[in-house]
């Protein structure tokens, strides 16, 4: 590559979000002419937050941004589009129902005597560069008739259209096809080609290899590490971006399994957008074990713990606890067999944030007793809902000023522990948790993670849904891997290795 | 089995009635369409840009009264003419500063956009209630009278097939004659131009076209105001081209009916007019049929049907189509929520 | 003396928008009188609001009969504001009290026209029953279509006032006319009037609205029907979770509202004007809008800004004769609550008060949590 001149320097970009989490720490990025930069890094390292700060979206508490060596300043979109810098969302900011010529013109409008839209010369403009790129392109086609690869080099075509010299991806490959990978990898080289530099935002180690021609990784907010594919290996990459220590030490204790608690078969299902999300899932989990599922966001994750819950339906398969048929059983019903959830979006489904602590502790039992008894069963039970209450938050460390308090008041992690108060009762045969520690703090991670292994040697079957690997592994008495809404992969938790499963997830295969 | 012959019979008379009828009725159907086009019009610009008004009946009906107030106060001094015209003037700025109002409490207040609404309306009623009694009955005087309506020579309006048509778009007053070439330039303008365009973004999804650096909070002040200034000419129709008198409430739902002809025609401005010309019909079929009666068998039918039928049908219409339709016709994907810019609170 | 303290701050921190906002809307309104004055053949006259509001205050309590027909006006406000209210706990809107409120009406006086000769244990439960179906049934219609289809019910219930004035019109000219009468109305309703007490016009509806109030607060508040509907409206997708049923919720509260303002209806029919005509109008629509809004959905807080609306509606005629300040002033102060209340931002603006989130992140620090006192190991 030799050494170009930079384009791009990013100096002591630190961020720290209102929440306390600190996205970035002092970051350091160097991209050069002409260059395929990649920036690696797990779910939450801090890579997303630095291109939005890149892109104006975000402004940085320190740091300075040069472009060919001047240093400027970003303060929105509109800034960043003027300097040469064209951003490729994660999710698309495409509009579903405008054609592709609209789209790209979009703020940018050609047109005759001051209003008349002039798409003709548009379309024609897109033609010619994407025949450059390599691709084609239909400019009149709508967007949601595109397939996510063709809608993805329209995003390209966008900043193209603006003039980008440099050109940020966020994910670009996660929702792409191996076949259309390779295709808009031809994409990069051909934009290397004219000169235009294009950082990529991924965590999958192969690709990264396969294209760039330097990549960068994050851990946490921090720099660790700048490579050339042609001095580094997947298991080096793997090893910085994960990272050696790990922060929670938890003794798992043998696990003794007994009869099977939950069986899934061939269980298919769409997402919220159509598509299918489940291709004929199969998994089982005995009691008195936690079987855990790894898995990049997005690979069916979400549809899984919906069908479970009862939130979803399936299209097909079966769902069977104990042996009884829950396929189409109601949530009441499924709760009634014992079964328990704690789902992902705890503020969408967990929690009321408006109600106080005992009627969240009380949400699912509400209508049975003791929670509610006299006149038909109606009638609210408050001294019973109250004694739950504090007894829960005893047991549980809930930490809020009474039992009034509403759950809005809450930290993140109490608010959690009140989930899991109110999930992990004593009877629970079947306990699902999606996300159970996202966004936690350490102490509320290691509370959890001995309550889950608790109630496993209590005899309850534990699945555990996490994108965090780390996790995964430690919790875990046996380690599923799914892909593609299919489980690809199973290991008892001594034969589970990170790296494997790091492939694993993030390509399907056992193999490179 | 005799029943279902005298069924068909009826249908097929029914049939024949419609079509002697229909020349008639074709100039009614666009003079009772025109204030639920243009309030339909309304509901499209705002909507397609992600903004709910539901105010739109307390809208017009304020623009009506003013309208009217300013040919009641002015018409002596200046002419009825003139007056009129000025009237219709002030009915759309009325609508436009009522616009005005509501795009700030939904776009910048982020105010509950169908609490705003019902705001509006109720506000409407009031303010128009208190100055009609305030100033206008007591004084006993009448208003600026009606705009007089155009009058196609006879010979264009006695061509074959298209005389009918002409008749009905032409022979009418200044307001309802504009709403075809209204419809036709907001067709134009929402899908090929670059102020539609950035409507439409705006609308479906607000978050894209900020990424490029459209302003979503100006945009959509601009499309309020100008929808509501519609409105507004709904309103001065009302008063200053139907029936020349104010009276409370005179707007009757209007504005409600034009919300379901907007979601008839899937926020487009021609399926919106296609919506109010429906509506239109059916008023107008109401009064037809008492007004031409039917013969025969058909004729007893017909005047069976207690009169509130047909009163009734256009708010029954309404309440069938949002029942039936609105779950499968989809409104722009950012409608009704209020749009925040990321990052600044 | 703290407790008292802290007593009347808790009162002021859930009363202080909703009084302001009153008392903001009433300078307004002020500004609107005396701004209009300058039209009317009397001239500018800047101290009319205060005249007015004089008299206002006047003819709501500054006699016996004033403050009987403050409570009179104020018992199907408080039905109406409960309707609301209800409604607004799911997270609906009921505009169609008004329709409501006029076929439970009719209900009442078409079933009380029948009784009248029946003893008044029977005729007037009846009676009431009639409305409360009725109303019922206007609330179910919107309440099912939007739980099904997702219709609007802002629209449909709009829809349905119109129709219902028609559905009535056409059923006293041409179903159920009283003989005897020289315009279309409803029969005597006889023994099916609601019994007075304590004099003047205070008929039985006032205490049955007053205790409809502890009814739907205990409703509300102690049963699981209650709880659903609320959890419905703080968050559908929790209320599913936790085993809910938002469709059946949904209906069921529509219905209910429906059936409060059937009661309102009846109330009125049977304690005050005695028969449905054509062209019976009611301000009661709008005004429980108002009154839910202000009373911020609580019933306790509905009862009191029913009274309060009620005084407005019984002591506007006295302000209108003695003043000549139209009754419609109130429908203006009553809009200009309402935008202060959806846009309270002006009325924090305006009196310079805190939002509350500034208490909550107060409480926040008190719950930092170090998660390791329950396993034993303390934090690292």
């Amino acid at each position: 590559m030799g050494d170009q001149p930079s384009v791009l320097e990013m100096r002591g970009i630190t961020k720290r979000f209102p929440t306390g989490t600190l996205a970035n720490d002092a970051i350091d990025l160097d991209v050069r002419r002409g260059e395929i930069h990649a920036l690696l890094g797990e779910n939450g390292a801090g890579k997303s937050t630095l291109m939005n700060i890149l892109y104006g979206l975000v402004p940085p508490d320190a740091g300075e941004i040069l472009i060919d060596g001047q240093p400027v300043t970003i303060r929105d979109p509109a800034d960043a589009i003027a300097r040469g810098i064209g951003m490729v969302h994660q999710h698309f900011m495409l509009v579903p129902v405008l054609s592709v010529a609209e789209n790209v013109v979009l703020g940018n409008e050609i047109v005759r005597a001051g209003q008349l839209l002039d798409l003709g010369e548009a379309a024609q403009r897109i033609k010619l560069f994407a025949e450059k790129l390599g691709f084609d392109v239909d400019p009149f086609s709508r967007i949601d008739q595109l397939s996510v690869g063709q809608q993805q080099r329209v995003e390209i075509l966008k900043a193209i259209y603006r003039n980008a010299r440099i050109l940020v991806l966020d994910e670009p490959t996660a929702v792409l096809t191996p076949q259309e990978t390779r295709e808009i990898f031809e994409v990069f080289r051909r934009l290397r080609s004219e000169g235009a530099s294009v950082i990529f935002i991924s965590h999958k180690l192969d690709e990264v290899l396969a294209i760039a021609d330097r990549i960068t990784v994050i851990r946490r907010g921090k720099v660790v590490g700048s490579r050339r594919p042609t001095e580094t290996n997947e298991n080096e990459l793997a090893e910085l971006m994960v990272g050696r220590a790990v922060n929670l030490r938890v003794d798992r204790g043998r696990s003794h399994p007994g009869e099977i608690a939950l069986e899934v078969a061939g269980l298919r299902a769409k997402d919220d957008r159509g598509h299918e999300a489940l291709r004929g899932l199969d998994l089982v989990v005995r009691a008195g074990e936690i079987v855990g599922i790894a898995g990049v966001a997005g690979n069916g994750q979400d549809e899984i713990v919906e069908s479970l819950m009862g939130l979803r339906r399936p299209t097909a398969g079966t769902i069977r606890m104990a042996g009884h048929d829950l396929t189409r059983a109601t949530v009441d019903q499924r709760r009634d067999r014992g079964m328990s959830f704690v789902p992902a979006d705890r503020h969408r489904f967990g929690l009321v944030l408006t109600y106080p602590i005992d009627d969240n502790l009380a949400l699912t039992r509400y209508a049975d007793p003791p929670f509610a008894g006299g006149f038909a069963g109606i009638v609210r039970n408050f001294r019973a809902i109250a004694a739950n209450a504090v007894r829960l938050m005893k047991e549980f460390d809930i930490r809020a000023s009474g039992p009034k308090a509403l759950a809005a008041t809450l930290s993140g992690g109490n608010q959690q522990k009140v989930i899991v108060a109110r999930e992990f009762g004593q009877e629970v045969k079947l306990l699902v948790l999606d996300q159970p520690t996202r966004g936690l703090d350490v102490g509320s991670i290691e509370f959890i993670h001995k309550q889950v292994i608790a109630r496993r040697d209590h005899g309850a079957a534990v699945l555990l849904v996490s994108a965090e690997l780390d996790e995964v592994l430690e919790l875990s008495d046996r380690v599923l891997v799914v892909f593609r809404g299919n489980i690809v992969g199973s290991f008892a938790a001594e034969e589970a290795q990170r790296e494997k499963i790091g492939l694993l997830m993030a390509t399907g295969a056992a193999r490179a | 089995m005799e029943w279902l012959g005298t069924f068909l019979r009826l249908i097929w008379e029914l049939a024949v009635y419609l079509v002697t009828v229909l020349p008639d009725m074709l100039p009614i159907i666009l003079f009772l369409a025109t204030p639920l086009a243009l309030g339909a019009l309304c509901g499209v610009i705002g909507e397609r840009s992600g903004v709910v008004n539901i105010g739109i009946e307390g809208i017009m009906l304020t623009a009506a009264f003013f309208g009217y107030l300013t040919g009641f106060a002015l018409h002596n001094a200046i002419g009825s003419g003139p007056s009129l015209a000025l009237g219709i003037v002030v009915s759309v700025f009325v609508g436009a500063l009522l616009g005005l109002v509501h795009a700030w409490l939904t776009v910048s207040v982020r105010a509950d956009q169908i609490i705003a609404g019902t705001m509006m309306n109720i506000a409407a009623f009031g303010v128009t209630g208190y100055l009609n009694r305030l100033i206008i009955t007591p004084s006993g005087l009448g208003g600026a009278g009606v705009i007089t309506p155009f009058h196609l020579p006879d010979g264009v309006a006695n061509l074959p097939l298209v005389g009918p048509i002409l008749v009905m778009f032409f022979d009418q007053g200044p307001i309802a004659m504009s709403v075809l070439f209204i419809v036709i330039a907001l067709q134009i303008a929402l899908f090929r131009t670059k102020w539609g365009l950035r409507t439409r973004a705006v609308g479906e999804h607000p978050k894209a076209a900020d990424t490029v650096g459209i302003d979503v909070y100006r945009q959509r002040y601009q499309n309020v105001i100008f929808g509501c200034a519609l409105a507004g000419l709904a309103g001065a129709f009302l008063t200053l081209e139907s029936t020349g008198s104010f009276q409370n409430g005179m707007t009757g739902g209007r504005g409600f009916i034009a919300l379901a002809a907007m979601i008839f025609g899937r926020w487009t401005p021609i399926g919106a007019f296609g919506g109010a010309l429906l509506f239109g019909t059916a008023t107008a079929l109401g009064v037809v049929i008492n007004v031409r009666v039917p013969e025969g068998d058909l004729g007893t039918v017909l005047k069976s049907i207690p009169t509130f039928w047909y009163a009734a049908l256009p708010y029954l219409m309404t309440i069938v189509i949002l029942a039936g339709v609105v779950g499968r016709s989809t409104p722009p994907a950012a409608d009704g929520v209020p749009y925040v810019k990321e990052g600044k609170s | 003396m703290t407790r008292v303290r802290t007593f009347a701050r808790q009162i002021w921190q859930v009363a202080s928008i909703p009084l302001l906002a009153i008392v903001l809307a009433f300078i307004v309104a002020a500004v609107v009188i005396v701004v209009s004055s300058v039209f009317t053949s009397s001239g500018f006259e800047p101290l009319l609001p205060l005249a007015a509001y004089g008299s206002l205050l006047a003819g709501a309590f500054g006699s016996g009969t004033g403050i009987a027909n403050t409570l009179v006006a104020a018992a199907p406000l408080i039905l109406g504001g409960l309707a609301v209210g209800l409604g607004f706990k799911a997270g609906l809107f009921n505009i169609g009290v008004a329709g409501q409120f006029l076929v439970g009406a009719f209900g009442a006086a078409v079933v009380g026209a029948r009784l009248a000769d029946a003893p008044a244990a029977v005729a007037v439960p009846l009676a009431m029953v009639a409305g409360a179906l009725g109303g019922a049934a206007f609330g179910f219609i919107p309440g099912f279509l939007k739980a099904r289809t997702g219709a609007h019910e802002v629209v449909t219930t709009i829809m349905l006032n119109n129709a219902a004035v028609l559905l009535l019109t056409w059923a006293v000219n041409d179903l159920v006319r009283a003989p005897g009468f020289s315009f279309p109305r409803t029969g005597e309703i006889g023994n099916s009037a609601l019994p007075v007490l304590l004099g003047r016009n205070l008929h039985l509806g006032i205490p049955l609205a007053v205790l409809t109030v502890f009814v739907v607060r205990w409703l509300l508040e102690r049963t699981t029907i209650g709880f659903e509907i609320r959890t419905v409206g703080q968050n559908p997708n929790a209320a599913r979770y936790a085993g809910m049923r938002p469709i059946f919720i949904i209906a069921l509260t529509m219905t209910l509202s429906g059936l409060l303002a059937g009661v309102a209806g009846a109330i009125q029919m049977l304690g005050v004007i005695g028969f449905y005509a054509p062209g019976i109008t009611a301000s009661v629509g709008f005004d429980s809008i108002a009154v839910a809004l202000l009373g911020r959905s609580n019933p306790i807080g509905i009862l009191f800004a029913a009274i309060l609306f009620g005084a407005f509606r019984a002591g506007a005629p006295l302000m209108q004769i003695e003043t000549s300040v139209p009754i419609e002033v109130i429908d203006i102060i009553q809009a200009l609550v309402i935008l202060f209340l959806a846009a309270d931002l002006i009325v924090r603006r305006v009196f310079r008060i805190r939002a509350p989130k500034v208490e909550l992140t107060e409480l926040k620090t008190v719950t930092q949590s170090w998660g390791g006192a329950a396993s034993g190991t303390p934090p690292p």
